[in-house]
């Protein structure tokens, strides 16, 4: 049961690693808008990636059409060997193998913090309720918040939903947890208590794929950093790189805003 | 007038008002006169305002007082078994007291399990049984039944509030208690003789009217909510045809409808009595309504749930049962209920089609010529009993969503 829980940090080197998402000329428009141009982008396990970019460049798009909850027009997306099609019960498997979190955490109002953690795990996993809610728990323990297990979401502040929301990811033992700008919704104080439980869980080894704009985090935690503007990838690179000798001018330009 | 009398009538208005202001609240450690003074005779506009109330509150009062003491009630009491059961033959009456017993045993358990809203259920439902116990003009037979009502609403209470376990049990019995009441009532499977509808009348008829239409247009009216939602067109347009066609015409047409072209669909002879077309006639009427609600309610959560719960891999039917559904119900319970009570008012309607529901009866009654011009005792009566009721279910309803509300930081 344990493993539900702990992850290993692969001591294999990234590259030598098996690819676990693999996406290929994605391309989506919203109407007339074209959102996402020609992306291509291959992630190792375990590997994060941070995406970075200006609003309306279609990060968060894209990362919401890893797991389907936006549709795409051309290109292939292929997630632990599944590729997704439009097919039902191919959704479903590729959502079991990805967490997602929200800017707005969308924890489950009407439920306590240890329901809305286990639910998932109870009625899709089809585990038992007393293991359910034990390894609801244990995640609690691990966000650090088990003293809050018994409350209801609105009685929480923001910094611990947002962790519940990780937590509630986890139950589902995802194999890639996707981060849909976790703390932008986030008082100030709170922002890093959201982030350390983040980075423990990229030191266990987690897939992730984070979209944000927390700089410092993204230079000590990614493996690679990958800029979109318009809909296109203009910049891919390991972090040395990408903040120290950054190859393109709109690269420059976005650092030289943001930092 | 005499001092005194002022004194009291401000007094009781005072009270009536105190509850909720802030500026008008009683304050202990202040002497009585000086909180009168303060709260009604501060400045000749509040001295003012607070005589003339004063005057008006004591007129109406000793005008219904008098009209209470004055009046002799007989009309109402010589009829009241008409008024609450109508012509329910008197050798099958245990059946409905069989019906309270149930009824009244469940609320006790209920209340001794949950407390809560339950608490009013069973002391409103105690209080009524009381006074038609002790009123001089109910037969002895009657008061030991509502004796009796009142011991098992104690009984069930003291077990609820004794046995944790039973929750299960008190609310599968809670499901069953329609089927087997109305059941019972009527008559059924030739295990116990039929009590023709046309017997039924009075309190009992709205009743039975109202909770099996309140109880039927529930699950129909979220189904159609769902179904006016839904991606596939031929659901989504059916429903939608259903709703508005429906909000589209008078009470009282549907149930004409009910009674003139079920059996006109069905063929004549399909052994349904008008009670049951009338049921069926307001509960598909009420569905509509609470279909609007309860969209009302789905359009109100955010999408953001919708997303959380596909992204946790639940499926749409998992999603709506355990995500959407509960927040849209909570969200427009007094939109629900405001519905609930409009249908219970709205049973008055079948003595269209010529049922005596309760007010039907009291229309009726007033109308024999022994007790002619008498109808004021009665309406007031019935007035009386259907307030009590409307106000239970209003409040049992501001409870629940003060119970459910989960955002108390």
């Amino acid at each position: 049961m344990e493993e539900a829980v702990q992850f290993e940090k692969s001591t294999i080197p990234l590259e030598e690693r098996e690819d676990i998402i693999k996406v290929e000329k994605l391309n989506k428009w919203f109407g007339d808008l074209h959102v996402i141009k020609d992306v291509d982008l291959t992630v190792k396990q375990g590997e994060v990636i941070v995406v970075l970019g200006p609003s309306g460049s279609g990060k968060s798009t894209f990362i919401r059409t890893l797991n389907a909850l936006e549709e795409f027009q051309s290109g292939t997306i292929e997630i632990d060997g599944i590729e997704l099609t439009d097919d039902l019960k191919n959704v479903e498997e590729i959502r079991k193998e990805t967490g997602m979190v929200f800017q707005q955490f969308n924890l489950f109002p009407h439920m306590t913090i240890v329901k809305n953690v286990s639910l998932a795990p109870i009625w899709v996993r089809k585990w038992k309720k007393a293991k359910a809610e034990k390894i609801a728990l244990s995640l609690l323990e691990r966000v650090g918040i088990p003293e809050q297990a018994n409350k209801f979401p609105g009685q929480l502040s923001g910094g611990q939903q947002q962790r519940v929301a990780i937590a509630r990811a986890l139950a589902m033992q995802p194999k890639i947890m996707l981060f849909d700008e976790p703390t932008s919704a986030l008082d100030p104080e709170m922002v890093n208590e959201v982030l350390d439980v983040m980075r423990n869980l990229a030191e266990s080894g987690m897939t992730m794929i984070v979209v944000t704009h927390e700089m410092g985090f993204a230079r000590q935690v990614a493996d690679r950093l990958v800029l979109f503007d318009k809909g296109e990838v203009i910049e891919m690179a390991g972090p040395e790189e990408f903040f120290d000798n950054p190859k393109h001018e709109r690269t420059k330009l976005f650092l030289s805003q943001i930092l | 007038m005499s001092n005194d009398k002022l004194q009291q009538a401000v007094l009781s208005n005072d009270r009536l008002e105190v509850t909720d202001s802030p500026r008008l609240r009683l304050d202990k450690n202040q002497s009585f006169g000086r909180t009168l003074r303060k709260n009604l005779f501060d400045g000749w506009k509040n001295i003012f305002l607070t005589i003339v109330t004063a005057v008006f509150s004591i007129l109406v009062i000793s005008q219904v007082v008098n009209f209470v003491l004055s009046n002799s009630w007989d009309v109402v009491y010589i009829h009241l078994r008409l008024l609450m059961i109508g012509q329910y033959p008197l050798e099958e009456l245990w059946r409905i007291w069989f019906a309270l017993y149930y009824a009244s045993f469940m609320i006790g358990a209920t209340w001794g399990l949950w407390k809560g809203a339950a608490k009013a259920v069973g002391l409103t439902f105690g209080t009524v049984y009381l006074i038609f116990a002790v009123i001089p003009w109910t037969t002895l037979n009657t008061s030991l039944n509502l004796a009796a009502c009142i011991t098992l609403i104690a009984a069930g209470f003291v077990i609820g509030h004794k046995i944790e376990k039973i929750k299960v049990a008190v609310l599968i019995l809670w499901a069953l208690y329609i089927p087997l009441t109305l059941g019972l009532i009527m008559g059924f499977g030739g295990l116990i003789d039929p009590v023709l509808s046309r017997y039924w009348g009075g309190w009992l008829l709205t009743v039975i009217l109202a909770s099996v239409s309140i109880v039927g247009c529930f699950p129909l009216g979220i189904l159609l909510a769902l179904g006016r939602r839904s991606s596939l067109p031929v659901v989504k347009y059916f429903c939608i045809g259903y709703i508005e066609l429906i909000r589209g015409m008078p009470l009282i047409m549907v149930l004409f409808i009910g009674q003139l072209l079920i059996p006109l669909f069905l063929g004549g002879s399909t052994g349904m009595d008008n009670v049951t077309r009338a049921m069926i006639a307001y509960t598909f009427f009420a569905a509509a309504y609470l279909a609007e609600d309860v969209r009302g309610g789905l359009q109100s959560i955010p999408t953001g749930q919708f997303e959380a719960a596909q992204a946790l891999g639940l499926n749409k039917i998992k999603t709506t049962f355990f995500i959407i559904l509960p927040q849209a119900l909570k969200a427009v319970i007094p939109a629900m209920v405001g519905l609930f009570i409009t249908i219970l008012k709205d049973t008055s309607l079948v003595a269209i089609i010529g049922l005596a529901d309760f007010l039907g009866t009291a229309r009726r009654i007033s109308n024999n010529p022994e007790f002619l011009g008498r109808y004021l005792e009665l309406y007031i009566f019935v007035a009386a009993f259907y307030f009590v009721f409307c106000y239970l279910m209003a409040y049992v309803s501001r409870y629940l969503e003060r119970s459910l509300s989960t955002d108390n930081r």
